[in-house]
């Protein structure tokens, strides 16, 4: 009895430790294409020059005036962040509004240097290496 | 005595019509220009409070995590 019983505790490590190998493995392959979804390169490009930036309200808004093909891609990424907004907003009981601010408390936050953002006030302004400039709101 | 009282009678009611005629618009201007922008600031912070934004924090930073390609 004893000897069946150590027995199967010898063959439940390995398992278990494969088990968890494989699980590791999956959870990797799961989330390197979500988390790495890259942004479009035109989106990125638009960015990166400062022709667009974050606002306070959790969209996408214009710099400087846009070209036909940034404005539709501009236009493209907003009405997909306000359907997750929605979809969000839902979920957790809030409004459209409440949930798109505090996404845009977010997005202002996570600006690289050089990108722009717009400020509690309207102004745009260019991230620099310190903290940006936002709503009294924002956690 | 009698001309003089009422020269000064004539002076003060000169005086208040020009007070009134200078007070009318003065303060209808007052009005027009005060009103139109100030609800609009108040509807905002009502309905979007500090608690619930602090609240909301975390499934934002989740939905921006999960959906990369379009934050």
């Amino acid at each position: 009895m004893t000897g069946k019983h150590m027995m199967r505790l010898k063959m439940d490590t390995p398992t278990g430790l494969a088990l968890a190998a494989i699980a590791a493995t999956a959870a990797v392959a799961f989330a390197v294409p979500s988390a790495m979804a890259q942004r479009d390169p035109a989106y990125a490009a638009a960015r990166a020059a400062g022709q667009i930036g974050e606002q306070p309200d959790g969209y996408l808004g214009f710099v400087t005036a846009p070209t036909p093909a940034i404005r539709a891609l501009v236009q493209d990424i907003n009405i997909k962040r306000k359907a997750a907004y929605t979809e969000r907003a839902q979920a957790t009981g809030s409004t459209v509004e409440q949930f798109a601010f505090t996404s845009g408390c977010n997005l202002i936050a996570s600006t690289k240097p050089g990108e722009k953002y717009m400020t509690p006030g309207g102004a745009w302004k260019t991230r620099d290496a310190s903290p940006p400039e936002r709503d009294a709101r924002c956690p | 005595m009698t001309t003089s009282n009422i020269g000064a009678r004539r002076l003060a009611i000169t005086a208040r019509c020009l007070a009134i005629m200078i007070a009318i618009p003065a303060l209808a201007g007052c009005v027009q220009i005060e009103t139109p922008d100030k609800p609009i600031e108040i509807n905002l912070n009502i309905n979007i409070r500090q608690e619930v934004v602090y609240r909301l924090d975390g499934d934002a930073k989740k939905l921006i995590e999960q959906n990369s390609e379009i934050f």
